[in-house]
């Protein structure tokens, strides 16, 4: 087994990769290039192991796709996050997501409470890429007007999701999706048509 | 690793963290070469909450939190060593995962527990029974009187 360190610069590069995904998340549809994306074993491309390097740790249940997974990278998130591992998505804080097409169903996310809205599944989706300016359209809180994010790869249950969020609102699912060392976010409150 | 193997880890990985820092640091400064590795983790500092045993009950408590420095190396060669050492040194915690990878290596291993492990434990014993020895003379026994009526 290969461990590979972490982060380079702990401290400084969670911050900073904190601050790259709350970017992508305040501006629906913004791809913003990670300032720090160490390595990591395979599957994990670098901008999904620097997001849950910095936002996993022993508090956030993590539900990974069963079989999308080597042993590797999961020795890593359990070593440089703490993080444990639950069996149902439900449970979860974060679910990693080795591509779009293990996205669970909504309905086996937890989707928060009305008091707690923020208690719900965040999901972290690897997807082969991403860009913008074509796609299918996005508007909501963040977005000035309107923008495009295309989607790579099977990105139909990513969709799905995001359909599903505006009647359940304030409950939810929010989504980080990543593709090499770069990421895009949608909250729950973007609405996206094809 | 099999039983045995890990109970020999457990030992030295448990001489090294109750080791005096100075021990390690001479041990290191000893070493005909000195080997090449890289952070897994950089030494630093947490908090542990040791959790405890009431006497009576058995019922688990919190005893209180108690300051761990540790740190995770990988040598060149690549075996990987851990340390967690209670208190806030991390100098000690990076010198005895360093020792814990190359206690892992069977070239290093016999001439490191015999010059480094085996000393350690021998002064730890030698200490306790110190200690045990300045106490006993302070101890008291006590005799209950048994009362007549009963």
């Amino acid at each position: 087994m290969t461990l590979p360190p972490g982060f380079a610069d702990p401290v400084g590069d969670t911050q900073r990769v904190f601050r790259d995904v709350l970017d992508a998340m305040a501006h629906p549809g913004r791809i913003v290039a990670l300032r720090a994306g160490p390595p990591a074993p395979a599957p994990l491309v670098p901008a999904a192991a620097a997001v849950c390097l910095a936002l996993l740790d022993h508090d956030t249940p993590l539900w990974v796709d069963p079989g999308g997974w080597r042993d590797e990278a999961l020795d890593y998130l359990r070593f440089h996050c703490g993080v444990p591992l639950v069996g149902s998505p439900r449970e979860a804080a974060f679910a990693l997501c080795s591509d779009a097409a293990s996205l669970p169903d909504p309905d086996e996310l937890a989707l928060g409470t009305d008091e707690y809205p923020d208690r719900s599944t965040t999901l972290i989706v690897q997807v082969p890429e991403l860009s913008a300016g074509r796609g299918p359209r996005l508007t909501g809180p963040g977005i000035d007007g309107a923008s495009r994010l295309e989607v790579g790869g099977r990105p139909e249950r990513v969709w799905r999701v995001v359909a599903a969020n505006p009647s359940l609102f304030p409950r939810g699912v929010d989504l980080i999706l990543a593709a090499g060392a770069r990421v895009a976010a949608l909250p729950r409150t973007t609405r996206a048509e094809a | 690793m099999s039983e045995p193997d890990r109970d020999r880890r457990r030992r030295w990985m448990s001489a090294l963290a109750t080791a005096a820092p100075a021990a390690l640091e001479s041990a290191w400064a000893g070493l005909p070469e000195r080997p090449d590795y890289e952070y897994l983790r950089r030494p630093e500092v947490g908090l542990v909450m040791v959790r405890a045993r009431a006497g009576g009950t058995g019922t688990r408590f919190n005893l209180g939190e108690l300051p761990v420095a540790r740190c995770s190396v990988r040598l060149t060669a690549g075996a990987v060593g851990h340390a967690y050492v209670g208190g806030r040194d991390l100098r000690h915690a990076e010198l005895a995962a360093v020792f814990d990878a190359l206690l892992q290596d069977d070239a290093w291993r016999p001439a490191l527990t015999a010059r480094l492990i085996e000393p350690l434990e021998a002064f730890a014993e030698a200490r306790r029974l110190a200690a045990a020895a300045r106490s006993a003379p302070t101890r008291v026994e006590f005799f209950t009187m048994v009362r007549g009526e009963e």
